[in-house]
């Protein structure tokens, strides 16, 4: 599957299938950082992934002075 | 998984409740602990007039689109800072959702207020980026609603941004700091001469029971088109590795960074709020009318103006010296 990471912008290639708790694991993401988006769908931890799917991993912590 | 209300698929988890939601469920769970935010720290009322601060990032247009869906009279301020695209993009998601929404927006940039933007600032004043950044967006965010007449000030800092600040106060045993450090700032009013004047607005977090993680899901849910992109200033930042090294407790047990939060409200706080760092008497700064420490020679003047003022001060030693011409004889 094609997975979209942010900050840097950059696609990696992973195995599937996969549930999303495998997948946050094998890049070494903490769950809690990140929300992770199919087809503009958010899925939980249990979620399976095949190996046609394009996923994003979209972290939600942010830096800086605050809002 | 399940949401936690209908028993329909869920389309997200919030570990520290010990449940799953629905995008219906998990929207009117956002929206219901805003309001028992509001209400238990007795935020504010129907009839206020509320300037939210807006940056474009997925927290304070959540919480904007959250009050502007509960009715209240709540405008955006948007302040430009002047760091490259990055500003840019930020300025027009904020602009976007309020043509979208058909809500209220007032955009300001700093360097049209003061002269500088934020990187000119940092290098100026040769302060980290974020703590400039952080001075002016406060500064001018209380300026404004001062300026256009708003009863309360709301930003949008969430559960990790408070508890990620309360974790480095804690660190480096600010207790002045966490003497204020509160959901509500009350406004501050400067008697002096013949009368009282307003010198801060009311300040107010509702997002504070609500994970970063909540924020962005609520985002994406309600199709609000935020900045993704991390502010490019903000590489090294502290406050952002708190968050992480927080977060990690946080995976391995749920439930951390609420804890710590609403503990320290409720157990510790108390005890640091007559800290006597606080006992100092306040004045209006001679430069900008703001509040600020009362000193015993010279004239009192606020951080703010001390530091734009030795911004333009170096500005001014860094030009070249204006060449004088000989009189023609």
């Amino acid at each position: 599957m094609r997975v979209r990471l942010r900050n840097p912008d950059r696609t990696v290639e992973v195995s599937g299938p996969r549930d999303v708790s495998m997948l946050l694991q094998e890049l070494q993401i903490v769950p809690e950082a990140v929300l992770v988006i199919r087809n503009a769908t958010l899925l939980t931890r249990d979620e399976t992934l095949n190996e046609d799917d394009e996923v994003e991993v979209r972290p939600v912590l942010s830096g800086g002075s605050g809002p | 998984m399940k949401c936690k209300v209908c028993r329909q698929h869920a389309v997200i988890d919030v570990r520290r409740h010990n449940a799953g939601f629905c995008r219906t469920h998990f929207l009117d769970h956002i929206s219901n602990q805003v309001v028992r935010t509001i209400k238990e720290f007795k935020m504010f009322g129907p009839d206020d007039r509320l300037l939210v601060a807006v940056s474009g990032g997925k927290d304070s247009l959540a919480l904007w689109d959250v009050l502007v869906d509960l009715g209240y009279d709540v405008t955006g301020f948007y302040l430009d800072l002047g760091i490259g695209g990055y500003s840019t993009r930020s300025k027009d998601a904020c602009i976007r959702y309020a043509d979208g929404k058909g809500a209220k927006l007032i955009v300001r940039n700093l360097r049209d207020e003061h002269g500088y933007t934020v990187p000119e600032l940092s290098k100026l004043a040769r302060r980290a980026p974020c703590s400039g950044c952080g001075l002016n967006k406060r500064y001018e965010f209380n300026r404004a609603a001062l300026e256009e007449g708003f009863d309360i000030l709301i930003t949008g800092h969430n559960l990790d941004d408070e508890v990620a600040t309360l974790f480095g106060n804690v660190l480096h045993w600010n207790t002045d700091m966490l003497g204020r450090q509160a959901p509500v700032l009350q406004e501050r009013i400067l008697t002096a001469g013949h009368g009282a004047q307003k010198v801060m607005v009311k300040k107010v977090k509702p997002l504070v029971k609500i994970a970063e993680r909540e924020t962005a899901a609520y985002a994406l849910l309600k199709g609000i088109d935020y900045v993704v992109e991390e502010c490019p200033m903000v590489e090294g930042n502290t406050q952002h590795k708190y968050k992480e090294a927080l977060t990690l407790l946080e995976e391995a047990s749920p439930g951390t960074k609420s804890q710590m939060y609403f503990g320290f409200l409720k157990k510790a706080a108390p005890r640091f709020a007559a800290a006597p760092e606080d006992d100092v008497e306040l004045t209006a700064c001679a430069g900008c009318g703001a509040v600020t420490i009362e000193v015993e020679t010279g004239e009192p003047m606020c951080s703010f103006c001390k530091m734009k003022a030795l911004a333009h001060r170096r500005r001014a030693d860094s030009l070249p010296a204006p060449s004088i011409r000989k009189p023609r004889t």
